[in-house]
């Protein structure tokens, strides 16, 4: 049996910890000193330290080049390349993400003070685009609810709205005479939905910061609907009493739906939602899989919606 | 011992035929379908090979049949004579459309007759699709001297005209199935827009009287295009 030797690291080398803290000033200072290109990358994959969760799959993930090469992230472009070729002009740092609306604490949070005081777990969860494909992927993230009750949400708050950043500098989708879709992408949940354990808040997955193209430097997860519900790089939550606007049901309201939650018995009105393709498992000959109810998830979250008629309300 | 008689000679004239040109558009015209192919089976196709393979062979299939709806304004505007290539193009065309119904039926649903069943039943962009492919099959059928002659120069000349409505059709079946539009999509909705129109207008303008002397060229580009 080989076993691999730990590496020899003397106890001098080894950072301790009040400057690994610090290590945002460390990095900020050599950019102040011009010399940020030295250094390999900062601001692109950070590691991130996460609880294990219960919640997690234990199904074989999606490699992690095919999660980072994969993307629909139309301010990038319409490709499913194009975000993993552009998105890199985005600046995701710093961040601030407005909330308001029907809220107690309505207020401007800079991105780090929101997530310092929360414990961040690993969700690895399924995910199913509407277009008919899936992946597998290790989210690392806090729970929605976490951070919403953290804002004192009002009686009469029944709706959370989620808004993505525009900026044309950055996100060339966003510029020019050919934009698919009208900008901010906006989304929107029922609050039961939002504060389901099961719906979090992703900085990180891989066990690093997001990429650019996944949304960074937070975005929406909510496992059991199609992927296009999870909002990417958003820079406002809005808490409201009426069903916010969602844009692909904005943009083809017979296609898409407020819902949208994973269903192979509704179809898409040109495709069928029968089976997916998982990505990433058997290349050129890789079989359509059933795709299940509520996203394999339905155990968890099925009686949010008892009585209410899926057909109608896709 | 046919080693002796490849000289420097014959050896060309074995791999492309009397007419070099046309074989060497058969051979180039193959290539995307086999690099892409090939770069399927070494993964270097993304992260979903499968449907890049689909989409890469249909975008060819569009683009021939562009190419071979290009070749009679071209020569009409006076800018090349290629109808003696628009066979070989054409065939390429329908070659690419079969290869990618084959990787949608075979790859895709896995050979799942009532699953390809309900999809062109229920999916119009798979209706419109495979509607577009079926008009090419006996174009291709026909595409070669015998049947040429059997059918008749008009006979056969009106019954290539499905390839405008095959055209429309591949068009329409690709606007059905984006999300949202391209440029790529526009720019190929528009060249075979412009295509069609090219043929309704100038039908029209040479209804009546120029009939006889502008037909005259046509006929005899065909019947060169027709030689084995």
């Amino acid at each position: 049996m080989l076993i691999k030797r730990a590496p020899d690291i003397k106890a001098c080398e080894i950072t301790p910890h009040a400057v690994y803290l610090r290590r945002r000033e460390f990095l900020a200072g050599w950019a102040a000193l011009g010399l940020g290109a030295l250094l390999p990358q900062p601001g692109q994959a950070a590691p991130l330290d996460a609880l294990k969760s219960p919640l997690s799959t234990a199904e074989p993930q999606t490699p992690l080049k095919d999660v980072i090469s994969y993307n629909n992230f139309y301010e990038f472009g319409v490709d499913k390349d194009d975000p993993l070729k552009n998105a890199h002009t985005l600046k995701s740092k710093p961040w601030k993400v407005k909330v308001d609306g029907l809220v107690g604490k309505p207020a401007e949070y800079d991105l780090d003070d929101l997530i310092k005081d929360v414990a961040l777990e690993e969700r690895i969860y399924r995910m199913r685009c509407v277009e008919g494909w899936s992946m597998v992927i290790p989210w690392v993230g806090v729970p929605l609810a976490s951070l919403l009750k953290r804002f004192e949400p009002q009686g009469s708050a029944k709706y959370v709205a989620f808004e993505t950043l525009v900026r044309p500098a950055e996100m060339p989708g966003q510029r020019g005479v050919f934009q698919p879709l009208p900008w901010p992408y906006v989304d929107g949940l029922r609050l039961d939905e939002a504060m389901h354990p099961l719906t979090i808040l992703a900085v990180g997955l891989y066990g690093q910061t997001l990429a650019n193209q996944n949304g960074a430097p937070i975005r929406l997860v909510v496992p059991w609907k199609y992927g296009f519900k999870g909002v990417k790089s958003i820079v406002r939550i809005s808490l409201t009493e009426k069903q916010p606007p969602c844009t692909w049901n904005v943009q083809n309201a017979r296609e898409y739906g407020f819902y949208s939650n994973v269903n192979p018995n509704v179809d898409h009105p040109r495709w069928s939602q029968a089976t997916e393709r998982r990505i990433g498992e058997g290349g050129l000959f890789v079989k359509r899989r059933p795709t299940l109810m509520f996203n394999g998830y339905a155990g968890e979250v099925a009686s949010l919606y008892t009585g209410l008629d899926l057909k109608a309300n896709y | 011992m046919p080693a002796p008689t490849l000289t420097r000679a014959t050896l060309p004239r074995l791999l492309f035929g009397r007419d070099p040109i046309r074989r060497s558009i058969y051979l180039v015209g193959m290539l995307p379908a086999v690099f892409t192919f090939y770069l399927g089976l070494v993964d270097q196709l993304g992260a979903d090979p499968q449907k890049t393979l689909e989409r890469t062979l249909g975008l060819w299939a569009l683009r021939f049949l562009i190419l071979t709806l290009a070749i009679t304004p071209l020569r009409r505007l006076g800018v090349a004579n290629l109808v003696r290539y628009r066979r070989a193009i054409g065939l390429l065309a329908f070659y690419y459309a079969a290869l990618h119904v084959t990787v949608y039926t075979l790859l895709d649903q896995g050979l799942d007759l009532a699953a390809i069943w309900a999809d062109i039943v229920k999916r119009p962009y798979i209706t419109v699709g495979m509607g577009a492919f079926t008009l090419l099959v006996p174009l291709a059928i026909t595409s070669n001297s015998p049947m040429i002659r059997r059918l008749g120069g008009a006979a056969w000349q009106r019954l290539h005209r499905l390839i405008y409505l095959a055209a429309a059709a591949a068009v329409v079946h690709f606007i059905m199935l984006v999300k949202s539009w391209s440029p790529e999509l526009v720019l190929y909705a528009v060249l075979i827009a412009s295509l069609l129109a090219f043929r309704l207008l100038t039908r029209r303008g040479r209804a009546a009287p120029a009939r006889g002397s502008a037909r005259a060229p046509q006929q005899a580009a065909r019947a060169h295009s027709v030689r084995p």
